[in-house]
């Protein structure tokens, strides 16, 4: 059939690539996404780069106990960022403890937002009284004060990285339930839904192949920011001395065991993580947030 | 496929849909007040809105059937329950002769298979995620009608080139057409199941003037080269006069007249029916004024008492008022609501 209508399609861009494209004009992202890289990588390079491992107690020296900035320890080492009560390397530790950071963060994340997804989705797709109940289960987890019961669950389970994860997931997966929900409350009602179902496909297919896809947007930015909601909510578990065990110190922990020499004029034992969070987290939330202008379609 | 039961299997063909009684209502469910309210015996009111309120049509094997009627008078939902994305609240809907509640394991994939929908808006019908390829080949897939990726591929293809579409279109995605392209492959969907039966909402109504008619012409050679069966749901008489062979009258739920085209648009019985001929625009009747209809459709949560139309009838006497009128055949194939052709 030879028709008239046989024209160019109106638009030829790929939308991913414009995405990208717009994320990385924006100096500020710029800046966040190099420091966020930076510290991925160190990360991940870690144990060559690092001066010393600050989980092995024989690599360091109680002799090297609290020294400042730029010092120099027995046998010639320098801590460029001083070293801590245990004559432990302060950039190191950093170092290390932002690994622990990022790792808890991460993990607790991708793991809240499966399952979040999951039961947001089910709530909007099957409805009825599945959906009530499940939504009331968020509503209860939402009432509590998020620090309150962290403290609470790991008070009972112990210290730990596995456990303070799992903490952060259960009180954390219920924000993206429910705006889960609520996109794909709203994409359910389309008519490409319909005549998915309409042409037969099962409500698993319909429910993680049409819907899902379409309703992640608004759930994947907020999980951006809530990375760096959870390494916060780490870090304050650590200090408060709940979280991570002493001997694989956070960034926390690490502000917390320098607190009590926050007076006595030795700073840098809790400065120095303190200014490693800061970045961290600033970095993390300002990637999210021109994440979210970016996915605004009504920006394009 | 057809049902040598069948009754009336006469000069026209058996119906391959009839709807018998066919209603659909919405209502809210109770909230925690009203519950509590209902719990102590007291009685609560919960608005009912009857979208549908006892249609009885079939439509025949190969023919047009237009449903026409204004906006909220319950043409989208009836063309939904046919379909199956709704189902109905009361009532009968039979396929091929059998109620289509009793279908099940082939005879329903048949069923769903069988009876596709071309939605309204090209813009929300397509899962903007997919590229057109994947929209095209999913149902392939998914009913395992093609038994390799090279046949489904050429299907994609066939159904793409069908409706008037280039073959390399199968990359793109939805976002990167207009919209008389978007139907295009919305009726590309449809028709790759091979259906016997589409159910247009309003296919045109989103659409450019411009590219209306190509689509409309799209709709008249399918139905040539492959025998379909349409109910075309459409606010629009004169598209609906180019199109369907039986048209359909429907106000606040019910079919106040059902007739041949030529025969509707010639002698047009119900005074609704009469008011809408009366405002399509043509050559000749130019100088007329045009008479709006009177009012505004009434709200399906309090329908008026007797017949529907009353409030907004020229002709309504105190009888329309209080008594619903029955359907009444005026030929064999002419049937009217109204109580002005109860004694001729």
């Amino acid at each position: 059939m030879s028709d008239p209508a046989i024209i160019q399609p109106i638009t030829d861009t790929p939308q991913r690539r414009a995405i990208l494209r717009r994320l990385r004009r924006r100096p500020s992202v710029k800046g966040s996404l190099i420091a966020l890289l930076i510290i991925v990588v160190t990360g991940l390079l870690l144990p060559s780069l690092a001066l010393q491992n600050p989980y092995d107690l024989s690599s360091f020296s109680v002799m090297d106990s609290r020294l400042p900035p730029g010092a120099e320890s027995f046998d010639g080492q320098v801590f460029l960022l001083g070293t801590d009560q245990q004559g432990r390397d302060m950039l190191s530790a950093i170092l290390y403890g932002m690994r622990v950071s990022l790792m808890v963060g991460l993990i607790s994340t991708a793991v809240a937002l499966v399952i979040g997804i999951c039961v947001g989705l089910t709530a909007a797709v099957l409805g009825g009284r599945i959906e009530t109940l499940l939504m009331r289960i968020v509503d209860f987890i939402l009432g509590f004060p998020t620090i309150l019961v962290a403290l609470v669950m790991l008070a009972m389970i112990g210290r730990g990285v596995d456990k303070v994860i799992f903490a952060i997931v259960v009180v954390q997966w219920a924000n993206y339930a429910r705006i889960m929900r609520s996109t794909a409350l709203s994409e359910r009602r389309k008519e490409y839904v319909e005549a998915a179902f309409n042409l037969g496909y099962s409500r698993p297919r319909v429910m993680f192949r049409h819907i899902m896809p379409n309703s992640l947007n608004a759930v994947l930015v907020v999980a951006t920011v809530q990375i760096a909601s959870a390494i916060t909510l780490e870090a304050t578990l650590s200090f408060l001395g709940v979280g991570v065990p002493v001997t694989e110190p956070s960034l926390g922990l690490l502000v917390a065991s320098g607190f009590d020499y926050l007076m006595s004029g030795d700073y840098w034992i809790s400065f120095y993580p303190g200014v490693a969070l800061l970045l961290l987290i600033f970095s993390l939330n300002l990637v999210g947030d021109r994440l979210r202008t970016a996915l605004d379609p009504k920006r394009s | 496929m057809m049902n040598a039961l069948h009754a009336d299997a006469g000069p026209t063909p058996p119906p391959v849909l009839e709807m018998r009684a066919l209603e659909r209502e919405f209502t809210r469910k109770p909230v925690l007040a009203e519950r509590l309210l209902g719990l102590l015996g007291r009685q609560i009111d919960i608005p009912v809105l009857k979208a549908v309120r006892s249609v009885d049509l079939s439509v025949h094997e190969g023919e047009v059937l237009g449903l026409v009627g204004e906006s909220g008078c319950g043409k989208s939902t009836l063309g939904r329950m046919l379909t199956g994305i709704t189902s109905p609240s009361r009532g009968e809907l039979d396929y091929n002769g059998k109620p289509v509640t009793e279908l099940s394991g082939q005879a329903l994939r048949d069923f769903t298979l069988d009876v596709q929908m071309i939605f309204q808006d090209p813009y929300a019908s397509l899962n903007p995620r997919q590229k057109v390829g994947d929209i095209l080949a999913e149902p392939l897939r998914v009913h395992r009608i093609t038994r390799s990726e090279t046949e489904t591929r050429k299907r994609v293809d066939e159904a793409l080139r069908e409706v008037g579409l280039d073959v390399s279109y199968r990359d793109r995605y939805p976002h990167q057409f207009s919209g008389g392209q978007r139907q295009r492959i919305g009726i590309a969907r449809a028709l790759i199941v091979e259906p016997r039966f589409l159910v247009c909402d309003e296919p045109i109504a989103a659409l450019d003037v411009s590219i209306q008619a190509q689509v409309i012409n799209l709709f008249l050679d399918l139905r040539r080269r492959r025998n379909l069966t349409y109910l075309f749901i459409s606010h629009d008489l004169s598209v609906v006069r180019h199109i369907a062979d039986r048209v359909a009258i429907m106000y606040l739920g019910q079919i106040v007249e059902l007739a041949p085209a030529a025969r509707l648009f010639a002698e047009p019985a119900h005074p609704y029916t009469r008011t809408l001929l009366e405002q399509i625009p043509s050559v000749r009747n130019r100088k007329r004024k045009f008479h709006a209809v009177k009012g505004e459709i009434p709200s399906p949560l309090k329908p008026p008492s007797g017949c529907a139309f009353h409030p907004r009838c020229a002709f309504a006497t105190d009888r329309c008022r209080a008594e619903a009128p029955l359907p009444r055949d005026l030929t064999e194939t002419h049937r009217v609501s109204c109580h002005l052709f109860d004694n001729n």
